[in-house]
């Protein structure tokens, strides 16, 4: 897993590629990705896996010029153009299955591979979905993990949050991350993709946690509904954060699509 | 010195237990603790008691913007300032403000600005608050990131709609207009302007290059400020702005005056703990949406410093609370001293006076109000006599103002007793 950077029209942007086999691209989730990422590394045990960085993520330089979801969606087609790829295997984990669902309904032909992750995207009235904008970092756990304790285990580790220099790195980490995500996902993780699911032609996998108490399965149901031929792989056990909690199901599940 | 009379038109019945049982004041404040018929009776007291206050010698007096909050039941100012406007004379009117990046388009707010205006006689001194985390971002859906791009494009917009005189085309980011052309037209053709802000880096500069005036609306009082205020001012040098006028700059004051301090703290500390207590409880998810603050701001390192006090201000005791200058609260004597250290201190002209606070009682705000305007703002008039004649940041109003007409139903209340129409 090696930090790389390419150049697009905007900015340049960072990416983390291992592995060798089929060309697949990872979009992460608000959360971002970094180094030792459990499903990056099993995915990269049978794929060439690219996950590039929303600008802002990590320490990849901001972008002012994305600000709505045909930017975003815009700009993710360009870096994978701008990393030599035509038509990966694309993969997105919650804010990235939203990015990869737009992807695949704006330019069809060049999607034919599909796997969302528990993507935002879709608002059920009857389902609304806990205001992550709204929550306490505390409180994020019992939302993210089955199991609420090793959850928060992984969540607090290497958490200072007496010291002010580390509370200063992470609220200007929060701000950058979360305030580009919150250009898609604020107030209401919605921009219209329910109407533009019906073009989607890929082969499609949808993944979800059967516990997921963030965007629960009403909406794997809905996504289903609304893309063609999309297979549902529901997995037991397993919350919002199921690319952690149950890394081999997902990347067995993603391995459907070859 | 300019002193305005401000009220945040609390909600005054919120339970002893709201800390316990309701997990905040705003934002997903509890819908059944508000009695609509009880709100008739509060806002003609607040409206009573900010009409008082302008017969008393105050500069201005204030209102302001909030949403779905348990200690400001005024989302709309405009609608009170208009009341005002009728039912008092020569006072300013300081609306602080109208968060711009709210409306839809914003030439409203220049429209009603201007309706202010013109039927004051030219008395409004106009606020445009980027707004609170609470109120842009949750209550009104702003995206945090891209909230400041549209404030800057709705104040832009709003500058060109009061000031161009032909119609003209808007194409921006946030409002695509094609025919800008407000009418009514303000009376002040320099409208006086004030910022309330928080510690933003972005908006000292702002208010810099506007000449504007900076206003820090915190309930933390004098002595936390000043960090605050100095950087305001150290800005103000690094900028080279042509003046340190102490009008550049607006400073907000709960401030609680009786015959003697013993006194004071017996007739207000219930309401000022109820304040502090109760009224300032928000939800810490609700303080700050990420994306909100630009990184400059939170890489200045200032948030830290300016945040309320550790464990929150419901610890705090009268004793504290006057102590650490959150409140200013005594006799006229104590007051004065008081006041006198804060506009020395953080080199403000424009207080707004906090006098009505929490569930104070109309009697004893109109006891205190009296008090400080006859026996503390006399003497505190002249700090700045080399800045006596910037009016750059006040309202001028027009010679030959209109005068209302005494209601029609007071004349037939008049008849009815024999009186004369």
């Amino acid at each position: 897993m090696e930090l790389k950077t390419v150049k697009t029209h905007h900015v340049p942007v960072q990416y983390y590629e291992g592995g060798k086999g089929t060309p697949l691209v990872f979009l992460h989730g608000a959360g971002g990705i970094v180094e030792g990422d459990p499903l990056f590394n099993k995915l990269a045990e049978t794929h060439h896996v690219y996950a590039p960085l929303l600008p802002g993520y990590g320490a990849s330089e901001e972008c002012g010029e994305l600000r709505d979801m045909l930017d975003f969606t815009l700009h993710t087609a360009d870096v994978v153009e701008a990393l030599g790829l035509k038509d990966p295997i694309l993969v997105g984990h919650s804010m990235g299955g939203m990015i990869a669902a737009e992807m695949a309904a704006i330019a069809p032909a060049s999607v034919s591979r599909l796997a969302l992750i528990c993507p935002a995207g879709l608002w059920l009235d009857d389902h609304p979905i806990p205001d992550l904008f709204a929550m306490l970092p505390y409180e994020m756990p019992q939302y993210l993990f089955h199991d609420v304790e090793a959850g928060t285990k992984l969540m607090t580790a290497g958490v200072a949050l007496d010291d002010p220099e580390w509370l200063k790195g992470f609220l200007v980490m929060n701000a950058r991350q979360m305030g580009m995500a919150g250009k898609i996902l604020f107030p209401i993780p919605e921009r219209g993709l329910s109407q533009r699911l019906y073009r989607i032609k890929a082969k499609t996998v949808l993944i979800w946690g059967d516990g997921d108490k963030l965007i629960p399965p009403a909406y794997a149901h809905a996504f289903k509904k609304g893309i063609a031929g999309a297979e549902l792989v529901s997995i037991a056990e397993a919350s919002h954060m199921v690319p952690m909690e149950k890394t081999d199901q997902v990347a067995a599940a993603i391995a459907k699509l070859g | 010195m300019k002193f305005t009379w401000f009220n945040l038109m609390p909600w005054q019945d919120l339970p002893d237990d709201f800390r316990e049982k309701h997990r905040s004041v705003w934002v997903d404040i509890d819908s059944r603790l508000f009695d609509p018929e009880r709100a008739n009776h509060l806002y003609n007291e607040y409206m009573d008691l900010l009409e008082y206050s302008s017969t008393l010698g105050f500069d201005g007096i204030g209102v302001n913007e909030h949403h779905q909050n348990g200690y400001g039941i005024m989302p709309s100012p405009n609608l009170i300032a208009a009341s005002l406007a009728r039912r008092t004379k020569d006072v300013g009117l300081v609306v602080l403000g109208n968060s711009i990046a709210l409306y839809n388009p914003p030439v409203r707010v220049a429209e009603e600005f201007a309706m202010l205006d013109c039927i004051s006689g030219g008395r409004l001194v106009a606020g445009f608050p980027v707004g609170t985390s609470m109120d842009t971002n949750y209550c009104y859906g702003q995206i945090p990131a891209l909230t400041r791009e549209k404030y800057n494009e709705a104040h832009e917009l709003i500058k060109r709609a009061w000031s161009e005189p032909d119609p003209f085309a808007f194409n921006g980011r946030y409002n695509k207009l094609r025919h800008v052309n407000i009418w009514p037209r303000p009376i002040q053709k320099n409208m006086p302007v004030h910022i309330p802000g928080g510690g933003s880096v972005e908006t000292y500069d702002f208010c810099i290059d506007n000449t504007y005036s900076y206003s820090y609306l915190s309930f933390s009082g004098y002595i936390r400020a000043k960090a605050l205020l100095q950087g305001y001012w150290d800005r103000v040098a690094e900028r080279n702005a042509p003046d340190t006028s102490p009008y550049r700059a607006g400073f907000a004051q709960t401030i609680c005056v009786a015959d003697t301090d013993e006194e004071a703290e017996r007739l207000y500390s219930e309401h000022v703990s109820y304040f502090y207590n109760r009224c300032l409880h928000v939800y810490g998810g609700f303080a700050d949406a990420p994306g909100y603050r630009t990184i400059k701001t939170i890489q200045s390192g200032a948030l830290s410093q300016y945040a309320p006090p550790t464990g929150g201000y419901g610890h705090l005791s009268w004793k504290d609370l006057i102590e650490q200058g959150h409140v200013i609260a005594g006799s006229p004597e104590t007051v004065r001293q008081r006041m006198e250290e804060l506009i020395k201190g953080l080199h403000v002209g424009n207080i707004f006076c906090l006098m009505h606070v929490g569930n104070m009682p109309k009697d004893k705000c109109m006891y205190s109000t009296k008090l400080f305007a006859e026996k503390v703002m006399p003497h505190l008039r002249n700090m700045f006599p080399e800045y006596k004649d910037d009016n750059r940041f006040w309202c001028s109003p027009m010679a030959n103002a209109a005068k209302p007409a005494t209601p029609a139903y007071e004349h037939e209340v008049a008849a009815a007793v024999g009186g004369k129409n």
